[in-house]
């Protein structure tokens, strides 16, 4: 068995290198409101809410890292954390090796250019004053500020024909597009410079479920054509089982458990795992039969001790009250952070 | 006799350049203590349907056509007066978000008693009395205190919880529930769809399900109506439609779903797009997708193939029941 | 160009204006003000700044429908001889003249101020905000009469009134600016929020550019409406202060000096001289609120009219 303080690394293949990742947003309060009487004490305290609480994960070169759980979980921060749209309060990202989290803006530009991102709204994603190619172009003449107007209008024919946007409609604005052409300009606009990262926060959570097809085939097509690596943020089960090579399973910030996603299908581990897949409605059932959670996910700002999990977990003893677990590898290459798997209490 | 009966429901909306067609020729009915499933895409007319049901079409849209006969009565033809004794008592609805049910500044009890009071004649004690037995009912822990929390004060599924209890407060005939756990997560959508399945069956109350999703409407509903740019394209029972769906469209919608494959493959996917209603093709709507598109299909709208509780509109599926 | 055309011909914008009356009668009465009262020099009967052109004894001559009226002058003369009709057309010239001035240094500082404090927040929101807060505290006619009553008192009443167009201006557009900060301000505050800045931050944008290229041009439709407002509002200050005497000198006046000049003389009967510039102000006045007004009411999407 592996040292458990030892961070899950093999020795090649990782692009992306996430360690004791933390980040809590201050409640903005005003001054009087953050002073409180505690025993007969006047002291000034300042709430945060924890969105992420040390999380250690690697994204291997070439695959899909699917990152699950429901709202509120830090899996959309991870997603800004590792983007560098928001500064994470503690740990530390390699991208390739190289620290980038605490990079000045300058020096994390050709990392930029090896980073994109595809976000969850496509109505709020693209610029509506900016035309399609006008959005387009801009990253590209930023990366490569000497290139050539012919050059320029090949790559943009080039990208809209890849997602399948008809480049004669380069002219037109964003309000003029439906939703699933619209998600496909924004992955478009992040494949304009060529990058071998993406991170896919919630791609197709607001298209419908026809277009849903069509976008998530498209990433599929361009991962393999370019050689992508993806990191996939999203809620929805189903979706990850087509296209995570991996899956990484969030619950209240904190990862329960990182698995193949064949093996996370078929033998899932965490007991919140295991609530969340037998929630997926599918056609095949006649009624809905799924695990039963108890209680209420708590608040992040005030985190329980112990496991995160263990006020809704039925497996829950004294120890997972007090301790909390972290992520150790069981057999068949998946790491779960729970007491009662390592203890063999659950099944 | 049917409990609710749609009959040609046409729906309209003035704008710019001319009016747009939000509902065409739309029939259906509802048995009494039957769960109805409606599907379809973003703009296909089903929560347009839902508010004409109850009159609540904003304006400018308006009925244009059609029938909406409720116990006996048209609703289509009631003034503001008569719906309001028939909306929020006889049939009520539960909507995607649950603060469009609820009123931030008061607290549950004080709304769900005002409901009472507006509809039945119940004194304050009565009327909470009953709202808290219908807080049980959807399995609020402690309702006798959660009764007197504001509506922020409670999470998404706990929120959405009381408004099904509200929505049972009237002991209604109908209920509407439109995309009732789209905003929830997987986990507490699965328990709030399984709360309203038995509230439904233990009340013997019809359930009128609008949703995008397949899953939960196979769940759920027992007969499925599928629409398709503001048009009814197929109807059936749940189960008949999920395994053996004869509308091309429903057929494409199933097997883009990601179960549908196997793990790691290309999804199965519909070419194109649902046009607008402003743009919407002439024949078969849904003929520029279609992959049995025929000549006939692009000049002529199809009219329906019924075969028992079947009912579907489709010139290729016709034609295939004539051959045989 | 023809894309942009293209969208501004499909726009709600063109559309609602040609189904709303009052918009187009306000639109038609105000570009008649500004036609006339720019083509002043072409069109005006007697030029009211050339002292030769003046006849003191054609002063308070009534308009011509009236008994003792002259043909020459329309709408009368005022105590100086001066025709009515034309000093008017002239002064509106000057009002809307500073009015726009006004507000076009109102809103270059007012947009810059309101975009970084909406942007970079935190310290530098907090100061700029609070410095509106100042500035708000005082209200625009009360700087505007200490600072032209100082300069005036300093520099000899000869050279403001040399100067007095551009003070106006000056002192206008400077107390009014956070106005336009604070609601630049709060539509940066929706703006920045939304992915499409995130993407380009993503790309590696600097802020200025994603400030000035990106999240500025989604902040028109506010600004536009404040615009309207306050080209209205610029236009009854720098009559206020006219009226007051510390506006427009009397050999050049504005609508708002001239009301005061025939001020003293309304009670000896001449009523004109006051009456007939104060309808006008009162009339552009109008007219762009109502125009205002309605530009609100067509680019916030939230507010639906039939």
């Amino acid at each position: 068995m592996t040292d458990m303080s030892e961070p899950y690394s093999q020795a090649t293949g990782e692009l992306l290198k996430i360690r004791g990742l933390s980040k809590a947003f201050p409640l903005t309060k005003g001054f009087l409101e953050q002073l409180h009487f505690e025993g007969g004490r006047l002291v000034r305290r300042r709430e945060s809410v924890k969105a992420i609480n040390g999380v250690d994960l690697d994204v291997k070169r070439g695959e899909a890292l699917c990152v699950v759980g429901e709202s509120g979980c830090g899996k959309s921060t991870v997603a800004r954390v590792v983007m560098g749209l928001l500064e994470p309060t503690a740990g530390s990202i390699q991208y390739d090796g190289e620290r980038i989290d605490n990079l000045p803006p300058e020096r994390l530009l050709p990392y930029r250019r090896k980073m994109q991102m595809i976000f969850q709204n496509p109505y709020a994603s693209l610029n509506p004053r900016l035309t399609v190619k006008q959005t387009l172009e801009e990253p590209m003449r930023f990366h490569n500020p000497g290139i050539g107007n012919g050059e320029l209008k090949d790559k943009v024919r080039d990208v809209m024909d890849s997602v399948g946007v008809d480049p004669s409609w380069r002219d037109r604005f964003p309000h003029e597009f439906s939703g699933g052409q619209r998600q496909r300009i924004s992955i478009a606009r992040a494949l304009m410079v060529d990058p071998e990262f993406i991170v896919a926060d919630e791609p197709i959570s607001a298209l419908d479920v026809s277009i849903q097809a069509q976008v998530l085939n498209l990433m599929m097509d361009a991962m393999e054509q370019r050689a992508l690596t993806y990191m996939f943020i999203t809620h929805d089960l189903s979706v990850v089982e087509h296209f995570g090579t991996r899956v990484a399973v969030m619950y209240l910030g904190s990862l329960c458990e990182l698995a193949p996603t064949r093996t996370l299908f078929e033998t899932p581990r965490h007991p919140y795992t295991k609530a969340l897949i037998s929630a997926i409605p599918k056609l095949t059932q006649g009624r809905p039969g799924h695990i039963k959670l108890i209680g209420e996910v708590p608040t992040p700002i005030n985190l329980p001790a112990g496991c995160f999990f263990h006020n809704r977990c039925v497996y829950a003893d004294d120890r997972c009250k007090v301790e909390k677990p972290v992520l150790h590898t069981v057999d068949g290459g998946c790491r779960v952070a729970c007491h009662g798997v390592q203890e063999g209490r659950v099944d | 006799m049917a409990l609710l009966e749609v009959k040609g429901l046409e729906v309209k909306f003035p704008m710019r350049h001319g009016e747009l067609t939000a509902l065409r020729d739309v029939s259906f009915s509802l048995d009494k203590g039957e769960r109805l499933g409606i599907v379809g895409e973003s703009g296909a007319g089903k929560s347009v349907a839902a508010f004409a049901i109850l009159n609540l079409i904003g304006r400018p849209g308006y009925i244009s056509n059609g029938e909406i006969i409720f116990e006996g009565s048209d609703l289509a033809k009631m003034n503001a007066r008569q719906i309001r004794s028939i909306r929020g008592n006889r049939i009520n609805m539960i909507f995607q978000d649950p603060m469009m049910t609820l009123n931030p500044v008061l607290t549950i009890g004080t709304q769900m008693i005002e409901c009472l009071q507006t509809h039945m004649n119940l004194n304050r004690e009565q009327a909470r009395e009953r709202s808290i037995e219908k807080l049980r009912q959807v399995q609020i822990p402690s309702p006798e205190d959660r009764i007197d929390q504001y509506p922020h004060e409670l999470s998404g599924g706990m929120r959405q919880r009381v408004v099904i209890a509200i929505a049972l407060l009237t002991d209604p005939s109908v209920i509407i529930a439109d995309e009732p756990t789209t905003a929830l997560d997987v986990t507490i959508q699965a328990e709030i769809m399984e709360l309203l399945l038995s509230l439904c069956e233990d009340n013997d109350v019809a359930l009128m399900l609008i949703t995008h999703d397949l899953g939960v409407v196979s769940q759920v509903t027992q007969r499925t109506i599928v629409m398709y740019a503001g048009r009814v394209v197929e109807e059936g029972p749940t189960r008949r439609i999920v395994e053996n769906a004869r509308h091309p469209y429903t057929h494409g919608l199933i097997d883009a779903l990601p179960e549908r494959t196997a793990p790691g493959m290309r999804l199965n996917q519909i070419p194109g797009v649902m046009p607008s209603l402003a743009a919407i093709p002439t024949g078969c709507s849904f003929n520029p997708r279609c992959e049995h598109v025929m000549d006939v299909c692009r000049s002529e709208q199809p009219g329906y193939v019924t075969d028992g509780e079947f009912r579907v509109a489709c010139h290729w599926v016709a034609g295939r029941e004539q051959q045989k | 160009m023809t894309r942009y055309w293209r969208l501004f011909k499909d726009s709600t914008l063109l559309y609602s204006f040609g189904r709303d009356k009052v918009a187009m009668a306000s639109f038609s009465v105000l570009l008649l003000l500004v036609v006339l009262s720019f083509s002043s020099p072409l069109i005006a009967p007697f030029d009211p700044y050339d002292p030769a052109g003046i006849d003191i004894m054609d002063s308070d001559i009534p308009p011509s429908w009236q008994e003792e009226g002259d043909p020459r002058f329309t709408l009368g003369t005022d105590a100086q001889g001066r025709d009515m009709l034309s000093t008017m057309l002239y002064g509106t010239r000057i009002s809307i003249t500073i009015g726009l001035f006004a507000v076009l240094l109102q809103s270059v500082l007012g947009i810059l101020l309101g975009l970084a404090a909406g942007y970079f927040g935190g310290r530098i929101d907090s100061f700029l905000m609070r410095l509106a807060d100042i500035q708000l505290s005082f209200s625009t006619l009360m700087v505007a009469i200490v600072v032209l009553a100082v300069f005036q008192a300093s520099f000899g009443t000869e050279l403001y009134n040399d100067l007095a167009i551009f003070m106006l201006i000056l002192v206008i557009g400077i107390a009014e600016w956070p106005q336009y900060a604070r609601t630049v301000r709060a539509s940066v505050l929706a703006e920045k929020k939304k992915e499409y800045v995130d993407a380009v931050r993503v790309i590696g944008l600097g802020s200025r550019r994603i400030m000035l290229r990106h999240i500025l041009p989604n902040t028109l439709s506010p600004i536009l409406v404040i615009s309207t407002v306050q080209v209205a509002n610029a236009i009854m200050s720098e009559a206020a202060l006219s009226f007051l005497g510390l506006g427009m000198p009397v050999n050049k006046p504005s609508l708002g000096s001239l009301i005061n000049s025939g001020f003293e003389y309304i009670l000896s009967g001449s009523w004109w001289i006051t009456a007939f510039p104060a309808i006008v102000l009162v009339i552009l006045v109008l007219v762009i609120n109502l125009l205002g007004d309605w530009l609100r009411d067509v680019l916030n999407p939230k507010l639906y009219k039939n």
